[in-house]
């Protein structure tokens, strides 16, 4: 029998009992459509994350700030010491904490540690309006660390660090009320910032846009370059040098060959120095512990689903070997080997495998993706770029060819059975 | 037809079951077939005439005995050799109809070229062929449920002789038959016989249609108890089983 005549009559012998196959097929369908849909959480989530990362930053990358030493209720005052104490309020510390100011003699320290490459303050400038042309001003901020991160960009490029020009990568909730036609529209145009100086005078800054992004969860306000943070910081110091420069927080690139272990001993190092230096992973880690964690939770039911869609594959194909033993009777006394009476069974239970996986994570996709369409204009409008369900090709491929896997293994035992049977008994059967 | 083209079973012998409800079916049965001939196995039910038929067939295997099929062992002849001759140069007919329900009778036809793994279109153009010589090929595309019982053996028939083979094994055609559709089935093979020179097996109690064969061969209890040769003018005893009495005859051929 030729193989394409064998896959055909497995087909059409799936069809010759609907109710039963469809029973089967829903089963699977069931076990299908939940691995398809948590998978695609999975994803969505990890590409999300993912995403966010890539706003923040290089994977070799840290934050480091000093270790908040508990100046929480209930601890009592700290004693002053004119060495270490010099505060300022950050917004990168934690809510309600207050962490201590990084100096140049930190920045230094933290330099000279083994396997730190670079380390650079971050300066944080207050603008307080945007405007282009003569438009409404809007109110407006800078995020710190954009210098060194990497934005989601819907239209335009990075900012270049090296640039003297001043560049602004604009989040692209400004594009249209800025007066904008389109992301496009604004890249390349240059727009005005206000800045208020220590003394209470007000100047303008001006940059040209070169990259419109996506708002991000844990890199809000619009991006600078060097050139332009430097332009408004120096703005806004009013020409006054302060004595001693201090910052609530520095980046410091590692060295990008360093393995995770070097990376967490190097962290151990700094945190005997006393700073808190974390990669925008652990930031991010928890979230998508958590979130790993439910989709695991869930897939664990998907496959639970499944196994129990299998007995029914098995039971399905026994009757049916049961049902048409002198068919396969006939088949053999007509020369029909055992090695395609098997075959022929067990691309039944594929055929059934393949159906219920793939009806299965078809309507996944058609459902999820309504689903996601409404979430993502609703209850998670606030997450822009966040695609709660994203149906990756690769994992909608495994998901069916895991069903079939799991199909055929069901359909052994059965095909197993047919192949073996003896031509004349099955003859002889009533 | 090539000549060598003989069946030889020498002593034969076959048993179902084990120890007290053991049953031995056949007890040392030899059998010749030459090619072209049409040979008549008779006896009564339970004799042991579908079982020599299953041996002859190489659809089992004798305990006893040694069977060859144009000059080879069929103990010698691999399982894959084995389906290839079912396949290829066998055509059976069974007790029942055994054709597969809900599938076209043009499909049922067919079913030894499919497993043959001949082409789609190639073998459907045979089917339609056979069914047009046995008068069917207006219902090619009925399921075979739908036909009454002489369509159902002629379409058994047509997918006995679907594959061109040299022998058709035949248990009992004319069995589920009233006389008439029986007369035409019969006529049907001995046509076969006559224009293609297929050898007939046929496994019978009916006197009339054994009379039509070139050779019968009477059995019971599992034994071989004559053997006759028909003329156009009626029967001939030969050989070792030329003496047969009447009560030998008459219950041989008395089966119901
Ligand atoms: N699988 C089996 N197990 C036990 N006994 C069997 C089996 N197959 C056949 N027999 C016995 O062997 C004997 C011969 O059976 P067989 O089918 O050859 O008879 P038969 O001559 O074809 O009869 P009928 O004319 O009724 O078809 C019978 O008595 C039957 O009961
Ligand atoms: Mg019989």
């Amino acid at each position: 029998m030729r193989t394409k005549d064998l896959v055909a009559t497995a087909i059409s012998n799936t069809f010759r009992s609907k109710l039963r196959t469809t029973l089967t097929v829903l089963a699977i369908f069931v076990g299908a459509f939940t691995l398809t849909l948590t998978n695609a959480v999975g994803a969505g989530v990890s590409q999300y994350v993912d995403a966010q990362v890539g706003a923040l930053g290089a994977p070799d990358v840290f934050i480091i700030t000093q270790a908040s030493d508990a100046t929480t209720a209930g601890d009592g005052p700290v004693k002053y010491n004119a060495g270490s104490s010099a505060s300022v309020s950050s917004q990168q510390g934690p809510p309600g904490t207050t962490t201590k100011a990084l100096t140049d003699t930190d920045l230094t320290k933290i330099a000279d540690t083994a396997g730190i490459v670079s380390v650079d303050p971050i300066r944080s400038v207050q603008p307080d309006y945007i405007e282009y042309g003569t438009g409404t001003q809007y109110e407006f901020s800078i995020n710190a660390t954009s210098a060194v991160t990497t934005a989601d960009l819907t239209a335009g490029a990075q900012l270049d660090g090296s640039a003297s020009e001043a560049q602004l990568v604009l989040p692209d909730t400004f594009v249209t009320p800025l007066g904008f036609a389109s992301a496009d529209d604004a890249v390349g145009a240059s727009v005005s910032i206000g800045i208020t100086d220590i003394l209470g005078e007000q100047h303008t800054v001006n940059a040209t846009i070169v990259g419109v992004s996506l708002e991000s969860l844990l890199a809000a306000g619009a991006g600078a370059n060097d050139a332009l943070i430097a332009e408004l910081a120096d703005a806004q110091s009013g020409g006054i040098e302060t004595a001693v420069t201090s910052y609530g927080v520095a980046v410091a690139h590692f060295d990008k060959a360093l393995s995770a272990d070097a990376v967490t001993a190097l962290k151990a190092d700094l945190a005997t120095e006393g700073y808190t230096a974390n990669t925008i992973e652990d930031q991010l880690g928890a979230v998508q512990t958590v979130i790993n964690g439910i989709v695991g939770v869930l897939n664990a039911f998907a496959v639970i689903a499944l196994i129990a869609a299998a007995f029914g594959i098995i039971n399905t194909l026994l009757m049916s070997v049961q049902e048409r033993t002198r068919e396969i009777g006939l088949m053999k006394a007509m020369g029909m080997s055992g090695g395609k009476v098997y075959t022929l069974f067990s691309l039944e239970a594929i055929v059934i495998g393949f159906l219920g996986s793939a009806i299965g994570a078809g309507v996944a996709i058609g459902l999820g993706s309504a689903l996601s369409a409404v979430l993502s204009q609703g209850l998670l409008s606030g997450l822009p770029g966040l695609n709660i369900l994203l149906f990756e090709p690769t994992s909608v491929a495994f998901v069916i060819l895991l069903v079939m896997l799991i199909a055929f293994l069901s359909g052994t035992l059965p095909a197993q059975r047919a192949a073996k049977q003896n031509p004349i008994e099955s003859l002889r059967y009533e | 037809m090539d000549s060598q083209w003989v069946i030889d079973a020498q002593g034969l012998e076959k048993s179902y079951g084990s120890g007290a409800s053991r049953f031995d079916a056949l007890k040392g049965v030899s059998v010749q077939i030459a090619p072209g001939e049409t040979l008549a196995i008779v006896g009564k039910s339970g004799s042991g005439k579908s079982t020599l038929m299953h041996l002859l067939a190489l659809l089992d295997e004798p305990d006893e005995g040694t069977l060859q099929v144009a000059g080879r062992d069929a103990k010698s002849l691999s399982k894959c050799a084995v389906n290839g001759l079912r396949n290829k140069e066998f055509g059976f007919v069974f007790q029942q109809f055994f054709l597969t329900p809900n599938v076209s009778v043009l499909d049922n036809v067919i079913l030894p070229l499919k497993i043959a793994g001949m082409g789609g279109k190639e073998r459907r153009k045979r089917g339609m062929e056979v069914l047009e010589q046995l008068e069917l090929a207006d219902k090619a595309g009925n399921k075979a449920t739908t036909l009454s019982g002489g369509q159902k053996q002629r379409v058994v028939i047509g997918r006995a002789l679907v594959n061109a083979p040299r022998v058709i094994f035949a248990d009992e055609p004319t069995g589920n038959l009233d006389t008439a559709t029986g007369a035409v089935v019969e006529d049907i093979l001995f046509e076969l016989n006559r224009s293609q020179g297929i050898t007939l097996v046929i496994v019978t109690h009916d006197e009339d249609l054994a009379a039509r064969c070139d050779r019968q061969i009477y059995i019971r209890d599992g034994l071989v108890v004559s053997q006759t040769t028909s003329t156009h003018t009626g029967l001939t005893h030969t050989g070792a089983h030329a003496l047969v009495t009447p009560e030998a005859l008459s219950t041989a051929g008395g089966a119901e």
